[in-house]
């Protein structure tokens, strides 16, 4: 089980929760198990998300590997200039 | 230059020649309106002049039929789009049911020169019927306000809100209200900013070739080509390996050209035509119709004990980026307070459509204001409480474990050492005069990595053709050579990088978010360590011995140690001479997503000294301190760093989008929209710190955004201890400045 952070605004979507626990191992899995056991963040997660691991963001890797004891947060999807 | 990296590099860091120098200054370099076809067609685009309509009928017959009109379009020649972004580009495009601000482009002519053009744009009757507008980002989230779209609020606006609020986000961690209690001193500040345009000298410009077989080719001045390709394929219902895009030469972007405005619009009339067609925008249509930044409407709120901690800190921001739905306000939202470590922080951010154009990026999109916001609140608080205002960020700075307000925990950062070198500098201790004022500011953008192709030939000759995909708005190419030439252990002069077109390289996110030193550096880096292990592998056979036996030193290949042989060097030109007869051609590619990008953060000293009779702003002296990870070449480090603050300074002081009564854009044209120029600024000094990123091999991180980050703050800051007076809303024009001396 991996610990993730939510982001404020998709916190409403999770019982009002910070933080919540899914089995998860890739950035696609967590996606889908977030989805599964909150599916009111489906349309944010479909509008895009990204997920910083151990303090590195990801936007778009799938397989990006996730680690039991890794610091996991779920932020929108990041876009620059 | 202050360096902290230990990898001793032979070219990385160093500044030779730029590669597209010569052809700059001999005006040689192609940009898009340079393109031309034989048989060309010269478009023009009709254009709304209300800030919301509907548009009850368009009748183009009459354009049609004059004399030297080859084809006329509308939104109605494009495809529907059903994903709601795309949807969105394609009704900025043309617009559909309605024009949503003024400029909004209805139709669009192909004729045999721009006079006809222009004529048959006067023949296309449109008939209106005029809606009330709003353009004011607090106005439109008013109950009664003139809905610009409605049904577009995602589900994260509570109910009850204006249909113009469409979406909201919160970051943030801790107890705001046990913060705030501890505080000694907590102000409390509204600001607003303007809308800015990113002021690049060259308008968008195309070139679209069309042939019945549907075969298309497009040359145009874009950051992103790539996606340039995606919306106008899908907007014509093309397929991607149909059109071929070419990134002409680039006059300035800063962000702006990212977006797709007039490329499918030269597209469909090409079609329809049959013929080539080029299409220029005026500078008045580049105000109108792209892309300027949000205009922002922030509170914000800052608790702080009398030794300078903050304890807590609380932002609401209202962005509205245009017509269309934006999510900038995220950014600025996730970005406001992470140059501090802060035991309770929150932001929420407000996206609110008004009948503005649809915003575009504009370096560090989002976080100028917030932070600007931010900066000015902890400044006040520095003045209050009698405190230096750079040692109190030195007290609450950001670090290596640092929690950040956005949520991630920091790896290394060089915020510390970004302003202990500020305090070092001259010009913090240099002497202020009569009517002057110092101001400083943090900034921070996060930076990103992305989707990156590179391909590499080594020619016989011993020389090497180095293909990208990302147009080179900030000197990538040079930065990309140097790093191709510290791998392959050759001279940067025999490399050759160029930005290769759609059909020739893999696929390539657009030229933003800081990325292409990053991603296009690392995958370069990767598609040279590519080429070395085939050049390895015909050493080897050649010497035959085992590939694992082979390394690779200063440009050859060598034994890896006494049991594997004694040959001598054989080097990168002996390798690629007998290619053709080793094994063939040889070439090296990388292909992959870039993630590990580091978090950047600049500090900005500002000295202004404002004439009390006009109330007119000298900048003095500037002074840029930001970490670049590694500076690959240090004047394209700089050139970025002395850009941003130039046009952070323009947006403090003069930029803004100015709407009439009637939802108009009253200042298109630079006359009227003035942009600081040579003569306006000092020299920008910059010093450059080397924190290594460890994501990348070399220690690289995005430097491109983060310089317009700080300047907002840093001379509104100088302003405010300049006149003894704290203005909350930028521009700080003469005429502002005069005011808020006379009312204090």
């Amino acid at each position: 089980m991996v610990t993730v952070t939510l982001f404020g605004s998709i916190r409403a979507h999770a019982d009002g929760m910070a933080r919540v626990q899914v089995q998860a191992e890739t950035f696609k899995q967590l996606l889908d198990r977030l989805v599964e056991q909150y599916p009111g963040m489906k349309p944010q997660i479909d509008r895009g998300v990204s997920v910083a691991i151990d303090g590195l963001v990801y936007k778009e890797a799938w397989f990006a590997p996730i680690k039991p004891d890794s610091e996991v947060v779920l932020l929108p999807y990041m876009q620059g200039g | 230059m202050d360096t902290g990296t230990k990898r001793q590099f032979k070219q990385i860091g160093t500044r030779p020649a730029r590669p597209d120098g010569v052809d700059k200054v001999k005006g040689r370099a192609l940009y898009g309106a340079d393109m031309s076809a034989p048989g060309q067609l010269t478009a023009r685009i009709l254009r709304s002049p209300h800030a919301h309509a509907e548009i009850v009928s368009i009748d183009i017959s009459a354009a049609e039929a004059l004399t030297g009109v080859k084809a006329v379009v509308t939104g109605k020649d494009l495809v529907a789009q059903d994903n709601p972004s795309l949807r969105d580009v394609q009704e900025n495009i043309l617009a559909m049911s309605k024009v949503l601000y003024d400029g909004h482009a209805v139709a669009a002519v192909a004729a045999v020169d721009a006079d006809t053009a222009r004529a048959a744009l006067k023949l296309i009757k449109v008939t209106y019927r005029q809606l009330p507008h709003v353009t004011d980002v607090d106005a439109a989230m008013a109950a009664d306000a003139p809905i610009v779209q409605p049904g577009r609020s995602l589900e994260t606006v509570p109910p009850g809100m204006s249909a113009n609020v469409t979406n909201q986000c919160q970051f943030g961690h801790g107890n705001l209200d046990a913060g705030f209690a501890r505080a000694d001193l907590i102000v409390t500040r509204s600001f607003t900013t303007a809308a800015t345009h990113q002021g690049y000298i060259e308008p968008h410009a195309c070139l679209a070739s069309m042939n019945s077989d549907g075969k298309a080719d497009l040359w145009c001045c874009t950051q992103g080509h790539y996606n340039v390709r995606a919306v106008c394929a899908a907007v014509l219902g093309m397929e991607a390996s149909q059109l071929r895009v070419t990134a002409s030469e680039i006059g300035g972007g800063f962000g702006g050209k990212t977006a797709v405005f007039i490329e499918p619009v030269a597209l469909a009339l090409s079609r329809k035509s049959g013929r080539p067609v080029k299409l220029v925008m005026t500078r008045d249509e580049v105000f109108k119709a792209t892309g300027p930044t949000v205009a922002t409407s922030i509170d914000v709120k800052i608790g702080m004990t009398k030794d300078g901690t903050i304890t807590a800190a609380d932002a609401t921001l209202r962005y509205t980026g245009g017509a269309f739905p934006c999510g900038t306000v995220e950014m600025g939202a996730s970005a406001a307070f992470a140059a501090y470590d802060l035991a309770a922080v929150r932001t929420i951010g407000w996206n609110v459509l008004t009948n503005r154009p649809k915003e575009a990026a504009f370096r560090a999109p989002g976080a100028p204001q917030a932070i600007y916001a931010v900066e000015s609140v902890l400044d006040e608080l520095c003045q209050k409480l009698n405190l230096d205002p750079l040692d109190m960020r030195l007290k609450n700075a950001a670090r290596k474990g640092t929690l950040s307000s956005y949520g991630p925990t920091f790896d290394d950062i060089g915020l510390v050492a970004t302003l202990e070198a500020a305090k070092r500098h001259p010009h913090y201790h240099a002497p202020l005069g009569k009517n002057q004022g110092r101001g400083l500011s943090a900034g921070f953008w996060f930076n990103f990595g992305g989707n990156t192709s590179v391909s590499m030939t080594i020619n016989t000759d011993g020389t090497v053709s180095l293909q990208e995909g990302n147009p080179d708005i900030g000197g990538s190419r040079a930065s990309i050579s140097l790093m191709a030439a510290e791998e392959l252990g050759i001279g940067y002069d025999k490399i050759r990088t160029i930005v290769a077109d759609t059909a020739s390289l893999g696929y390539n996110d657009i030229t933003d978010g800081s990325r292409v030193t990053f991603a296009v550096g690392l995958a370069t880096i990767h598609a040279a360590r590519d080429a070395i292990q085939k050049m390895c592998k015909r050493a080897a056979r050649l010497w035959g011995i085992d590939a694992d036996a082979v390394d690779w030193i200063d440009g050859a290949a060598v034994p890896a140690g006494d049991n594997a042989g004694k040959f001598p060097p054989m080097t990168l030109a002996e390798i690629a001479a007998s290619s053709h007869q080793t094994g063939g051609p040889l070439a090296g590619h990388y292909e992959f997503t870039a993630d590990g990008a580091g978090v950047s953060f600049g500090v900005h000293l500002c000295d202004i000294e404002v004439d009390p009779e006009t109330g007119h702003t000298s900048v003095l002296r500037y002074t840029v301190f930001q970490d670049a990870g590694k500076a690959i070449h240090p004047d394209y480090v700089e050139g970025q760093m002395q850009g941003g603050a130039v046009q952070g300074i323009g947006w403090a002081l003069n930029e803004e989008y100015i709407y009439g009564a009637d939802g108009r854009l009253q200042n298109a044209g630079f006359l009227d929209y003035r942009i600081p120029v040579a003569s306006d600024l000092p020299n920008i000094d910059t010093v450059i710190l080397e924190i290594p990123n460890p994501g990348h091999p070399y220690g690289v991180r995005g430097v491109g955004e983060t310089p317009i980050v700080p300047p907002l703050a840093a001379v509104s800051n100088a302003v405010a201890r300049a006149i003894g007076v704290r203005m909350t809303s930028l521009p700080m024009s003469p005429p502002r400045i005069l005011k808020a001396l006379t009312e204090g």
